[in-house]
């Protein structure tokens, strides 16, 4: 067992661009659900339209990387604003089952051989970060960082790492901002007790759809994060896996927290990271036997351990790390 | 020639299917991967065909052996293209379809990743529209019974309790599994295997709610958090059930193959036809059971208004642990129908899981002949848009009916007006 590789893992995972990208996604779903109420099971789908706006802007139509950034974010209130229209007058669980049907459409559509020629398929696009890289990245692009047991493969990664955590930065304040203003107040009333509030002479629709807009930006970030660091899009990493573990992010920080994204994406990957590599060293050198785990099975367990703790934190502790257990009073059915 | 066009429809379906199930699955650093595949013209082998298996810094060609078989190792996970060498094959045999030539497939540890060429003289291109119609009416109809069978489970669920139950589809997949389990690893008799199965699901149909359910419902735990752990446990059983039974799709022993039955223009296999009679028995079973037994009718009661069913007597846990006993049988002979046209696979329930709530919602969330209604329509959609689109979006334009119907009749085609809040 190489326990100090094992901890520089888990410890290099835990703030790695990969725990961004989930940190960014579980922070939009903290403004659909943590927030609003909104029960979001396709944000899949926001950071695929971020990602695959700026891949297929770059590398299709040979524009430069800013306004794939640009269109990323127009496709991303695009979805978002369709899924909303259908959806938000309804009851709560059909924009679940309206957004994680979107997401698999947008998953399909994506790895679909008839737009092969545009969307790449299932090998997905790449080459398109180059542009982006070379005139913004102030680190080698060859050597390897190493800061401690902390270690970056490259410095496009370090500089995806600073930048990453800039977006967080950036994010968290930005919704913190929001919540304590006087549309936040609106926006938690929405969660807490709908009718109240529109017999206050609110326009409920209106202020679900920009909340909905608002954490489909945030999560299209995140996609932006995703294949840069990448430096390639793939649909199946678009899968609604990505929406489950960003739930689990985000319930397991602490839901309407502003820190409990941030403190749950570093403990996820951090666990995770610590569970996988511990089984795959026990496995590799033979501590459990082949018969009954196999090194292509870690991955298996790993999301048999998400499935169970997203139903074991809901069950027993919903408000998570961090947050409030009246402030999350949930039900649907009224 | 009808049957061809079949077996190339099921062909695409289970390609799709294996592909939408294994994109989900996490990249694996496995070795012990391989692709497989048997050549069969009408029924005899066709050997020393030259197929090529590739990938990016890889390229392996091999010839079918004298029975039609032949397999490629690979050096690890991941997709790989597959083709085969038209030169090669012997006079009076073509690809059916010479577009299907150039497949993809993921192929995983464990079973071999299956790969079939169609055989045949372009039948497909010369069929009349009309007949062809109808034969994507025909697999829509039965397509239709397979979410049916699935959607009024969990529209009863739903009905009863408020749980928008996405775990539903584990329940489809495990019905398909368990009598895999029976008739090819025990192998036991086929109809014995699917009784056992049906078993099964219905005690865990019946556990499932008393440890799971029952205590949340008592602990007051709200709809939405419990719909987040019904995801959860979704997530949690389909891996459970992917570390058990691997990656691949495979076939029940008995049934493979059938020859279609000729009923006018519209070809059926005869399981496919029997099938589609049980499912409709079951149907009619669960109908009578809803509107002329006295727990069918306190479980409507309960749909309508549980605290009121309460107070005038009925034991409200006692219909909702019935109702999770019918919903999970129901939902298993639905993953057995699914697996007998495209065989088992760990993740079946969850790819036609969407479809199964498409059904729902389009008939009515919360009414049972409402999902059977809706089901069937969303079946029928399906196969019928791939006259008009790639097979490989069909489920696409199924979702997008869905999303259309939510903004035009959001309480669905039997639904009432207040259900939708």
């Amino acid at each position: 067992m190489d326990w100090g590789f094992i901890l520089s893992q888990t410890l290099t995972q835990a703030i790695a661009p990969i725990a961004i990208v989930y940190c960014l996604a579980a922070i939009g779903l903290n403004v659909h659900f943590g927030y609003t109420g909104l029960l979001n099971f396709g944000q899949a789908a926001f950071l695929a339209m971020g990602a695959y706006g700026l891949a297929v802007t770059v590398t299709r139509f040979n524009l430069p990387w800013w306004l794939g950034i640009i269109v990323g974010l127009v496709l991303t209130v695009i979805l978002a604003l369709l899924l909303g229209i259908p959806t938000l007058r309804l009851r709560a669980d059909y924009l679940a089952i309206v957004t994680i049907a979107a997401a698999e459409i947008v998953r399909l559509f994506a790895r679909s051989v008839t737009f092969r020629e545009t969307l790449g398929g299932s090998d997905g696009i790449n080459g398109f970060s180059n542009s982006f890289f070379s005139s913004l990245n102030p680190f080698s692009r060859q050597e390897p960082y190493t800061f401690g047991p902390i270690h970056f493969a490259n410095g496009d990664v370090l500089f995806m790492f600073l930048i990453g955590w800039a977006l967080i930065a950036i994010a968290s304040l930005v919704v913190w901002l929001a919540m304590r203003s006087p549309w936040g107040r609106v926006i938690k009333g929405i969660r807490e007790d709908e009718d109240a509030v529109r017999s206050l002479g609110k326009n409920v629709y209106s202020y679900k759809m920009q909340a909905l807009v608002f954490g489909g930006v945030l999560g299209c970030l995140g996609g932006f994060v995703f294949a840069l660091a990448n430096a390639s899009v793939q649909p199946d990493n678009y899968a609604s896996d990505l929406t489950y573990f960003a739930w689990l992010i985000m319930i397991l920080g602490g839901a309407a927290r502003v820190g409990g994204p941030i403190l749950g994406a570093m403990i996820f990957w951090g666990l995770l990271t610590l569970v996988v590599e511990t089984l795959k060293n026990a496995t590799a050198s033979a501590i459990i036997p082949e018969s009954i785990l196999r090194t292509d099975q870690v991955g298996q367990i790993q999301f048999m351990l998400v499935g169970l703790g997203l139903m074991l934190l809901m069950i027993f502790r919903p408000q998570g790390i961090l947050g409030d257990k009246k402030e999350l009073a949930l039900d649907a059915r009224r | 020639m009808r049957r061809r066009v079949i077996a190339l429809l099921l062909g695409v379906l289970g390609l799709v299917a294996l592909t939408l199930g294994a994109g989900a699955a996490p990249a694996q650093a496995a070795s012990g991967a391989s692709v497989a595949g048997v050549l069969v013209n009408e029924g005899a082998p066709v050997p020393n065909v030259a197929i090529t298996v590739s990938a990016t810094g890889f390229t392996q060609t091999v010839k079918s052996g004298p029975d039609g078989a032949w397999k490629v190792e690979l050096p690890k996970s991941g997709s790989y293209k597959v083709s085969l060498d038209e030169t090669t094959l012997p006079p009076g045999v073509v690809l059916s379809d010479p577009s299907k030539n150039n497949l993809s497939v993921l192929a995983f540890g464990g079973m071999p990743a299956t790969v079939q060429f169609r055989f045949g003289s372009g039948t497909v291109a010369t069929e009349s529209f009309l007949d062809k119609f109808l034969q994507l009416f025909a697999n829509g109809i039965l397509f239709g019974l397979v979410i049916a069978l699935a959607g009024v489970g969990l529209s009863l669920i739903y009905g009863t309790t408020g749980l928008t139950n996405f775990a539903h589809g584990e329940l489809i997949t495990l019905g398909a599994l368990t009598t895999y389990f029976f008739d090819v690893v025990l192998e036991w008799n086929f109809f014995a295997s699917v009784v056992l199965s049906l078993l099964c699901c219905a005690v865990l149909g019946y556990v499932q709610d008393k440890i799971l359910w029952k205590p949340l419902r008592r602990r007051g735990t709200g709809l939405i958090a419990m719909l987040v752990v019904s995801i959860g446990l979704g997530v949690f059983l389909r891996y459970v059930f992917l570390f058990i039974f691997g990656g691949g799709t495979r076939q029940f022993r008995s049934f493979n193959g059938q020859e279609g039955i000729a009923i006018g223009p519209v070809d059926v296999t005869a399981k496919n036809l029997i099938g589609a009679a049980v499912a409709v028995l079951l149907l009619c079973i669960t109908a009578w059971w809803l509107m002329k037994t006295r727990l069918g009718k306190a479980s409507r009661a309960v749909s309508d208004n549980p605290a009121l069913a309460s107070s005038s007597g009925i034991d409200v846990e006692r219909v909702i642990n019935v109702v999770w006993i019918l919903g999970a049988t129901l939902a298993a002979f639905s993953g057995i129908l699914l697996a007998m046209s495209q065989g088992a696979n760990w993740a079946m329930g969850f790819s036609i899981l969407l479809l199964v709530f498409a059904g729902a919602t389009l008939g009515g969330f919360g009414t049972a002949f409402g999902a059977l209604v809706g089901s069937l329509v969303v079946g029928i959609i399906i196969e019928l848009s791939t006259l008009f689109i790639p097979p490989e979006l069909k489920n696409v334009g199924a979702l997008v009916v869905l999303i259309v119907i939510l903004l035009i009749r959001p309480q669905g085609i039997l639904g009432r007006r207040e259900r939708v809040g």
